[in-house]
């Protein structure tokens, strides 16, 4: 039987900015795949470790965050934290005996980048290779 | 204040493994401020122990809860508005609240989520450090208000012992011999003699050897 993922993708407000446009057909139409479930916000510095384990218990296959450069977040630190927060689930999913790569952190140019479609294919292609999430009942 | 951290996940599953209804309790003291048991860290607790339930295709319903502090009676007490709603605690205070717990409520199982590890102070955001033993009789006075109980891996009186390299200690390089830097203090305060003053052999019944403490105040006692 084939397996379809459920993605979870927290994006920063900044670098999703023109995912929104045309009601999100552009993005459709440059590859991102359907597994993804895009949810914006102000900042990925906003995005809490219960924020990420809630995804899990929604349903998620897998969860990334995409947030700005490293060296060019909007509010400074934000995607450093974010990244950090990704890396605390990291080691609390090896602490449950789950695939770490469930969960992964990108940080891409503001706007409608290739990578951000990128991200979203290998998200969708490391996912599909690791099968149903185990948290599945 | 007290310094602790989240036990391994595996450590946590195995206790509540039986369980079908669990509180998560949250400290709202110490562990707040160190960011292991606070609300914020047993609501990821219980997220975690969900999925890892979860995983293992086992059913659990958990009660998120707080407490003001769990190592006073009258907080304690707070408890009772979950009774009958869950099987065990898993309390996220340090081993104090857990202690309180158990001994004021026989009836009720109550688990350890976090190690206590000690008191300390927050040296920069994420990182704390010992810097006290609780031993009881303290000696900040005599050695610039550097604690070597605490901080001297021998917990040396008389220090620094042949293992002091270039102001590090033996057992690791990143370890900062601290009567190395009890005696440059002492020197930089101008009492620098006192490193020649040769400290008695100490009576460690107050450091717990002579059991556990108690401190009585009659000052402040009601009955």
């Amino acid at each position: 039987m084939s397996f379809e993922p459920k993605i979870t993708l927290f994006s920063c407000h900044y670098t999703s900015q023109q995912s929104c446009a045309e009601k999100g057909k552009e993005l459709q139409q440059l590859g991102f795949p359907a597994s993804i479930t895009l949810v914006r916000v102000p900042c990925t510095g906003k995005v809490q470790v219960t924020t990420l384990l809630q995804a899990f218990e929604d349903g998620a296959d897998g969860v990334y965050v995409v947030g700005c450069p490293v060296d060019g977040c909007h509010n400074v630190k934000g995607s450093v934290r974010a990244a950090k927060r990704v890396a605390a689930v990291k080691k609390a999913l090896e602490e449950l005996d789950v695939e770490s790569g469930r969960i992964e952190m990108f940080h891409l140019p503001r706007g409608l980048h290739p990578e951000f479609v990128a991200a979203g294919m290998a998200m969708d292609k490391k996912i599909r290779a690791l099968g149903p999430s185990p948290f599945q009942s | 204040m007290i310094v602790a951290e989240r036990k391994p996940m595996a450590e946590i599953i195995e206790m509540v493994k039986d369980c079908s209804k669990v509180l998560v309790l949250a400290c709202r003291g110490c562990v707040t401020v160190c960011s292991a048991g606070g609300e914020r860290e047993a609501a990821a607790l219980a997220s975690l122990i969900r999925l890892g339930m979860k995983k293992q295709g086992k059913a659990i319903e958990i009660i998120e809860g707080s407490l003001v502090r769990q190592c006073d009676k009258e907080y304690i007490n707070a408890i009772d508005e979950w009774n009958g709603q869950y099987d065990a605690i898993v309390s996220t205070a340090c081993g104090v609240g857990v202690n309180f717990i158990a001994n004021l409520r026989q009836e009720t199982m109550v688990y350890p989520a976090l190690n206590t590890t000690f008191f300390g102070g927050s040296a920069e955001q994420g990182i704390w450090t010992e810097q006290c033993a609780g031993c009881g009789d303290c000696v900040l006075h005599l050695t610039g208000g550097l604690c070597p109980v605490a901080r001297c891996a021998k917990s040396l009186m008389n220090g620094p012992c042949g293992g002091s390299v270039c102001g590090k200690c033996e057992i690791n390089k990143d370890t900062e011999c601290i009567w190395q830097s009890i005696h440059d203090r002492l020197g930089s305060l101008g009492r620098g003699s006192q490193m020649e003053v040769i400290a008695p052999i100490r009576d460690w019944s107050t450091a717990g050897h002579g059991g556990p403490r108690k401190i009585v105040r009659n000052d402040l006692t009601i009955s």
